[in-house]
């Protein structure tokens, strides 16, 4: 791997992150930096990112290259003789003051930052989110402040990475692919659907250990913790696929735990939210048998169903 | 005359023991168990870094190939607590305890016995957390930080506990050791404000020490209640919270973090000057810097836990506090350039891998203060960016200093020189392969790969192959350091002389190369202008 062969393919990457958010969400072969992600908050964390980064770098400059002047210079080989000062009170002032401005410039960026994340009030809609070993499950509770009944819904590594990834399976992570993105460890079986443009607060708890909810195009993660309830919000700017992975070590299928949020537009939204009532709202409608396995949805047990009361803990059904 | 002193005392009924078990089991004197420490902390390096290749071996190419991911979790939690608690740590120790009394000229450490106690104590300890690795149901598989809920699923958090505490309490004896010498021991005229910044470094990490093991011994303890013992303190469902357990966790663990570099930068404030043939720069400022650091270490543990949900207050307080610490690291910098600035500089092995340690320490320390800007964090927290940056201080920080410190003092240990070009050779081989093992790590974290997974997505799959290549070889690169160090103990020819750098002061180099069994019976003279800093007049 030679550094042009990164470089092509980090270029590649910026030009499908100007061409389609949607593909720039999600990992990508020599990717060097974070993602700037699609949410009216996401920048946040890339820029603050980018200007510590910048900071680091020109401090790193100065310093290193006074050490490498100093390397030079100041070499007994070079018939340098050792000077006998060991103190330099003008000097140590400066260089106590100018990092401290520095580091007040970034405080005053990063708690602006923070403060707008802390800020969940105003959402129009809210999931609940719960880690369990080693799926997540997903409950819709509101949306445009009306309350949803009975969706929600387990989610958990597709089959095809689950096959590829046992020990000496003989299949080979990199033709685990939907289109062009090769979605290995990163694909589930039901995804998080959302709306776009939508103030959406997630309320984030754990059924058993400790996990972490972590999509980097949404450009936060917070921890999801038995007997404790987080909250944070997003409100997706572009339509697409969105991927990422739990990042709490919770056993051992830590690493087989990811997270996929779906994108879509409003109109395409309260569509699918229409269809998962239905269906959620399905078993009720033969209250003879209760263990029986929801049914696919149809009109008729729609409509059969609106007068039953809603069984928000069974997942309406796991694919 | 400090010479004079201990230059008549080479007659052989006060040398060493000459029954090996007499003297190696039974020491109680400061060099042998220095050297028992040091041997230790080596053997522990190899056992810990070899769980770190099953690790690179496994994340080499996409899809589990070698072991089962329960068995991955094993190993990435005993390399962690291997490294720590068996490696850095005990070398570290080791280092005191041949130094110190070397540096304030006393004969030996204040409490020589503890001394014996506190070294033996350790192999037991990790004879216990490494024999889980046997049992039915495995080792630790829950991080080194043990996190509960997660680390009561385990069968051995029993074992572990108890090798925890044991650790502890050797930590403890220890750090007491340490501060009856330096404050009971020195030899007269050697005030505190003219000892070695190597001393005054580890007075200050033996009082983070005995503050914070006790606070990592409650929380070991709390978890075995729970588990055994039908309490809730870490459990939800009984009324506890899962979170005490990581403010308690890292009230020990953010000074343990200290614990672990302060001594280095004591060890580079030794060696810098020596091969600058110049004094260090700013003594004073030095001084302050690590107190000061050391302080601030107590109150930032949360920055642990920018994830967790914080409440806003305590994510900017922490934050803050944080992001102060890059002030007095960045002093201490500074003032190691600009003793070099001026000076007469010579790279022999110790002054090169010192050189790496203030860049790459810095390096990390560039990721730190990043790390510490909280929206930043919700990014960085968890994934590879952080094990780049941890390891960033710890291994090119750390490691690389406690290697520049035993080629350093090797000579005045063995009376012999180690052989300066695999000196060399070692230094640029893991000079270059360190960075070829963690410098992409942070690229991976930034793509969004989380740590402690035994497999991941094809799209981080070329900067793995990269890193594990660069970890095999730094693996191997270590091969290098144990034959340099082996050969000089037992086959080098080339004596060493007293002070065996030109531009080395201190005390320890007006004792003969090896330092014999027992020196300064008499309290040496100190003289300022042979002490590390020169005269401290300002």
């Amino acid at each position: 791997m030679t550094s042009g062969g990164i470089r092509i393919k980090a270029w590649a990457a910026a030009a499908c992150a100007l061409f389609s958010g949607a593909v720039w969400a999600n990992p990508q072969p020599g990717q060097l930096n974070m993602t700037r992600g699609v949410t009216e908050w996401s920048p946040e964390p890339y820029f603050l990112n980018n200007v510590a980064l910048g900071v680091c770098t020109v401090i790193g400059v100065l310093v290193f290259g006074a050490m490498f002047i100093a390397m030079f210079r100041f070499r007994k080989s070079r018939g340098a003789v050792a000077e006998k000062w060991s103190h330099n009170t003008m000097l140590e002032v400066v260089w106590t003051t100018i990092p401290v401005i520095i580091l007040i410039v970034l405080a005053w960026m990063s708690t602006g930052g923070l403060v707008s994340f802390a800020d969940t009030t105003g959402s129009q809609m809210t999931v609940k989110v719960t880690g369990y070993q080693w799926k997540w499950r997903y409950d819709y509770v509101d949306y445009q402040g009306k309350s949803i009944g009975g969706v929600g819904f387990m989610s958990k590594l597709d089959d095809q990475s689950n096959e590829t990834r046992q020990l000496d399976s003989g299949l080979d992570p990199k033709s685990v692919k939907i289109g062009d993105e090769n979605t290995y460890l990163l694909n589930v079986d039901k995804p998080l659907v959302v709306p776009v443009d939508t103030k959406i607060r997630f309320v984030i708890t754990a059924g058993d250990v400790i996990h972490s909810w972590w999509v980097p195009a949404l450009g936060w993660k917070i921890d999801a913790i038995p007997g404790i309830v987080n909250a944070a919000w997003t409100n997706i700017k572009v339509p697409g696929t969105y991927r990422g992975q739990c990042a709490e070590l919770c056993g051992q299928d830590h690493g087989f735990m990811p997270i996929v949020v779906k994108a879509v537009s409003k109109a395409e939204f309260a569509q699918w939210l229409a269809q998962q009532e239905a269906a959620g709202k399905a078993p009720p409608a033969t209250p003879a048998t209760p263990a029986a396995p929801a049914p696919a949805s149809t009109a008729a047990a729609a409509s059969a169903s609106i007068t039953a009361a809603p069984t928000a803990k069974t997942p309406g059904k796991q694919g | 005359m400090a010479h004079a002193a201990t230059h008549d005392h080479h007659d052989e009924h006060h040398g060493a023991p000459s029954n090996f078990f007499t003297r190696w089991f039974m020491s109680t004197n400061h060099k042998d168990i220095g050297t028992l420490y040091l041997v230790f902390s080596l053997l522990m390096f190899f056992v810990g870094g070899s769980f770190a290749m099953v690790i690179r071996a496994e994340l080499f190419k996409p899809g589990m190939q070698l072991v089962q991911p329960y068995f991955f979790n094993e190993m990435t939690t005993m390399h962690a607590l291997v490294m720590i608690f068996g490696a850095i740590m005990p070398a570290f120790v080791g280092l005191g305890n041949w130094m110190i009394p070397l540096m304030v000229g006393a004969p030996d450490m204040a409490l020589p016995r503890m001394n014996n106690l506190s070294f033996w104590i350790l192999p037991f300890a990790f004879a216990l957390m490494l024999s889980t690795l046997f049992m039915q149901g495995g080792g630790p598989a829950g991080g080194w930080t043990m996190y509960p809920p997660l680390s009561l699923q385990s069968d051995s958090v029993a074992y572990v506990v108890f090798a925890i505490h044991l650790m502890g309490i050797s930590s403890i004896m220890g750090a007491i050791n340490i501060i009856a010498t330096i404050l009971n021991m020195r030899a007269p005229g050697m005030d505190l404000l003219k000892m070695p910044v190597f001393v005054w470094s580890w007075l200050i990490t033996a009082f983070l020490l005995i503050a914070v093991m006790p606070v990592l011994a409650g929380a070991v303890t709390m978890l075995l209640t729970d588990k055994y013992f039908g309490t809730s303190f870490f459990n939800a469902a009984g009324g506890g919270d899962p979170v005490l357990y990581q403010h308690v966790f890292w009230f020990f663990g953010h000074p343990e973090v200290y614990i672990m570099i302060l001594p280095a930068f004591g060890i580079i404030s030794e060696i810098v000057p020596t091969f600058s043939r110049k004094p260090i720069f700013g003594y004073k400022a030095m001084v302050f810097a690590i107190a000061a650091i050391a302080f601030l270490s107590f109150i930032v543990w949360a920055h642990h836990m920018f994830a967790v949900g914080l409440p806003l207050g305590a994510e900017i307080f922490f934050m803050y506090a944080t992001m102060l610490i890059s002030v007095p690291t960045g002093i201490k910098v500074f003032n190691w350039v600009s003793t070099m600035w001026g000076g007469s500089l010579t790279f022999e092995t110790p002054m090169l891998f010192a050189i790496a340690f203030i860049i790459l320490f810095t390096i990390g320390g560039f990721s730190g203060l990043m790390l510490a800007l909280v929206p930043a964090d919700f990014q960085y927290h968890d994934t590879y960016f952080v094990v780049a940056h941890f390891h960033y201080v710890l291994v090119t920080g750390a490691a690389f200093a406690i290697m520049a410190a035993t080629y350093y003092w090797l000579p005045k240990w063995t009376g012999n020189m180690y052989s300066e070009f695999w000196g060399k050779v070692h230094f640029w081989c893991s000079v270059v392969f360190v960075n070829v093992l963690f410098f992409p790590q942070h690229f991976l974290g930034l793509a969004g790969m989380p740590r402690r997974i035994p497999d991941y997505n094809v799209a981080f799959a070329d900067f793995n192959m990269i890193s594990s290549i660069g970890g095999f070889l730094f693996g191997a690169s270590q091969l290098i350091f144990l034959g340099v160090v082996v050969h000089c103990a037992f086959f080098s020819r080339k004596k060493a002389a007293d002070r065996v750098w030109e531009g080395a002061r201190g005390l320890e180099w007006t004792v003969p190369s090896p330092a014999p069994h027992h020196t300064f019976a008499l309290p040496p003279v100190i003289h300022d202008d042979e002490l590390a800093h020169g005269h401290v007049d300002d």
